[in-house]
């Protein structure tokens, strides 16, 4: 046996934890059926009321149109054309980093990403099991003597049924839209966390140590309960450059939080954009949405999108329980010709519900980005308050933003605010900082990272540092 | 004697097409102060941006050296990292960035550029904490950001502050007396008093002779129209004071008619 497959199976070892499904080798025809469905659910083994529960989503979904008010362009997708299932290969190991692609590695080191790790996501072999398996496995007997589960979705499924029977959809149905309704028909495999009461989750969980596992692929389904007085804060994504062979992505988040129990959502998103053309890239269509369903619940999204061609999501609160809080901080950078069309939700349901957002977006070269955002407040939800504030950037001449607020307010008690501002990167502001000997480039980054200062303090320590270098790569070159 | 720290000769620079400058001659030698007095839309600014290198500027022909080199040549960071610092008439707000931050940023990005060692934080607030005193600006003033929601006065003592902690070779000021009551005045030129050095030149843009009963000018030089018609000590600054720019107009008119003859 070579050294290289001997490497491989050490790495499929780790496997059994928990974060990959069993390697099997078949891939679907491509084309969506009833019976397509139906095989998903029979290959993984599910049981017949989750089979059904994907069923009666591919109806719905059957009766339904892509969406088409939001701000982004794209060729229609054929729907037809896609496979929707396909068993994770493991990625092509390469002999050494030299035969990655040099930009990747150039962005990697800008990123400053350890050599190992380099190795781990470009898909090198590495000689050692790599370090975040192991530092994960540890992780994970940690948390299960507190009672949290953190899992994959589909071990999930296997082992906590009643868990998953009883939250999955629950926040977004299975016929929510037409995104939505076809990932809850297809979806393949993703994150599952549940933190009993009481317990503070004492680690940030992160599907960072999953991504050198496999693909994440296309259909991707995360579900996440803090049940009373509980906290968990999770990651999701990394600031590696990541390149997928699949165009179209359509996830779906769900986040419980029952009464005074908390849930903090950060992301940093840099799938890959298309190049300095256009082509190319992801489209990434999520459906994101948290429910506050007890008293002072509350749930926090922080988001630093830089990546994929078109981003399109909305990450919500539902504020069903009395003084609950939402929160959503963004950030969303579209550089060349990326399209981002994204914002948030807050449905005000129970009484003295409070929310705030806080959108910075940033466009540079020929990007188009939107907020749009949608504060709710019902009849019921008296005392209500939201604070809205919305500044977009303009690197340039060729780019865009534009922000869509919506506003439908139904208490006379609530209280409702919205700031919005506009502005270019000033010539001012970059001649004052490069005459105290500030470079151009420097001197972006700084106005910047300013400019986004209150959506990174909201980040955990590590994440605002990389989000801060990545913001630097992706804006690169974008002005002088 | 040596090099002079910064020579412009004939110096001509137009902003959108419209010349301002016609052929400005001047020459700073280490150790002294220049202040440049005239009215409104002289050029005194214009001459301010032009040695600092904004590029709304364009130079048409003339030259500039500092300490030898070519100075429209360099980047306005090279300048700044060559030791060039100008304490601006309307410093800009940067939100979100702290005064520390971003000028611990330019401090560790001129000492890279001249080849020594960058500060760290513990260093570089050692540094400036007694800097501030100079300026009599609170030490929060580190963790604000950069001259946002400060007063007139505030933003001008930060130039200041800012210049203190840089320690330039050319310094100019462009109108930092503007919009400044007495006791900030006196904290300004005392400010600047204390920086100066016989490395060190000013050039102090100055609308009132106020200014230069507390920084003592060794040269004071008179620009109207884009060029310096009068060169003198520090006297010409009371003289101007007492006579208004009218004085200088009318002595100046019948040699310009004759000239233009």
């Amino acid at each position: 046996m070579t050294p290289q497959a001997n490497d491989l199976e050490v790495l499929q070892q780790d496997y059994k934890y928990g974060f990959v499904t069993d390697i099997v080798s078949d891939t679907f025809p491509p084309g969506l059926n009833e019976e397509v469905v139906r095989a998903i659910s029979a290959k993984k083994g599910e049981p017949p009321w989750l089979t059904q529960w994907r069923v009666r989503a591919y109806h719905s979904w059957t009766k339904m149109a892509p969406p088409t008010w939001s701000s982004v362009h794209h060729p229609p997708i054929d729907f037809q054309a896609i496979s929707y299932y396909s068993a994770p290969k493991p990625k092509k190991k390469l002999d050494s980093l030299d035969q990655v692609d040099p930009e990747v590695r150039a962005t990697f080191e800008k990123l400053g990403i350890p050599l190992e790790e380099q190795k781990a996501l470009s898909g090198v072999a590495v000689d050692a099991v790599f370090d975040s398996v192991s530092v994960a496995t540890t992780y994970k007997k940690k948390l299960g003597d507190l009672g949290i589960i953190f899992c994959s979705f589909s071990e999930a499924v296997r082992e906590h049924p009643e868990l998953v029977r009883a939250y999955l959809g629950s926040v977004v149905p299975h016929s929510d839209n037409f995104y939505a309704a076809l990932n809850s028909a297809v979806f393949s495999d993703g994150s599952f966390v549940y933190v009993p009461k009481g317990v503070r989750c004492p680690m940030e969980l992160s599907t960072y140590f999953r991504i050198n596992a496999s693909n994440t692929g296309q259909f991707e389904r995360t579900l996440i309960i803090a049940d009373e007085g509980a906290y968990v804060s999770y990651l999701e994504g990394c600031t590696a450059p990541m390149r997928d062979e699949n165009q179209l992505h359509a996830a779906v988040v769900e986040l419980v939080a029952l009464a005074n129990g908390q849930i903090k959502y950060s992301t940093v998103q840099n799938w890959y954009p298309g190049d300095k053309n256009g082509k190319g890239g992801i489209f990434n269509f999520v459906t994101k949405r948290g429910k506050c369903a007890g008293d002072h619940a509350k749930i926090s999204w922080t988001q630093v999108e830089t990546g994929s061609a078109i981003t399109w999501k909305y990450p919500s609160v539902i504020l069903q329980g009395d003084h609950s809080v939402g929160e959503f901080y963004s950030v969303a950078v579209t550089n060349n010709y990326q399209q981002a069309d994204t914002g948030t939700k807050m449905i005000h349901l129970g009484r003295n519900t409070r929310s705030t957002i806080i959108s910075k977006g940033i466009s540079a070269g020929h990007g188009q980005n939107s907020y749009r955002g949608l504060v709710r407040i019902l009849p019921r939800a008296t005392g209500a308050r939201n604070f809205s504030q919305c500044d977009s950037l303009l690197m340039g001449d060729l780019c865009g933003a534009h922000t869509f607020p919506y506003l439908e307010v139904k208490s006379p008690t609530a209280q409702v605010e919205h700031e919005a501002t506009t502005s270019k990167i000033g010539e001012d502001q970059l001649f004052y900082l490069r005459q105290r000997g500030i470079a151009t480039e420097d001197a972006v980054n700084l106005i910047v990272n300013g400019f986004c200062k209150t959506v990174f303090k909201e980040l955990p320590m590590e994440f605002a540092v990389e989000a801060q270098k990545l913001l630097a790569v992706s804006l690169e070159g974008a002005v002088g | 004697m040596s090099t002079p720290l910064l020579k412009v000769t004939d110096l001509h620079a137009s902003v959108g097409g419209k010349e301002i400058l016609r052929g400005v001659n001047l020459t700073v030698r280490a150790g002294e102060v220049h202040a440049i007095m005239g009215p409104n839309g002289s050029g005194k600014s214009t001459l301010a941006n032009v040695l600092a290198g904004r590029e709304d500027f364009s130079v048409t022909s003339g030259s500039v050296s500092y300490n030898g080199r070519d100075l429209l040549a360099l980047s306005p960071e090279q300048r700044a990292c060559a030791g060039v610092f100008l304490a601006f008439q309307y410093p800009v707000e940067i939100p979100g960035v702290t005064t520390a931050y971003f000028l611990k940023a330019a401090l560790n990005a001129q000492r890279k550029a001249r080849g020594e060692e960058e500060l760290d934080a513990m260093e570089f607030l050692d540094r400036v904490k007694a800097k501030v005193a100079l300026v009599q600006l609170p030490e929060t003033l580190l963790n604000r950001p950069v001259n946002q929601g400060f007063s007139g006065g505030e933003k001008k003592r930060n130039e200041v502050f800012q210049m203190a902690v840089l320690e330039p070779t050319l310094a100019v000021l462009d109108e930092t007396d503007s919009g400044l009551d007495i006791d900030a005045l006196r904290v300004v030129a005392s400010g600047v008093n204390s920086l100066r050095s016989p490395q060190r030149g000013f050039v102090v843009i100055t609308h009132y002779q106020r200014l230069l009963e507390y920084i003592v000018p060794d040269k004071v030089h008179i620009l109207m129209n884009g060029q310096i018609v009068k060169s003198g000590g520090k006297e010409l600054a009371l003289e101007l004071e007492r006579r208004g720019y009218t004085w200088v107009e009318e002595e100046l008119a019948p040699r310009s008619s004759k000239a233009s003859a």
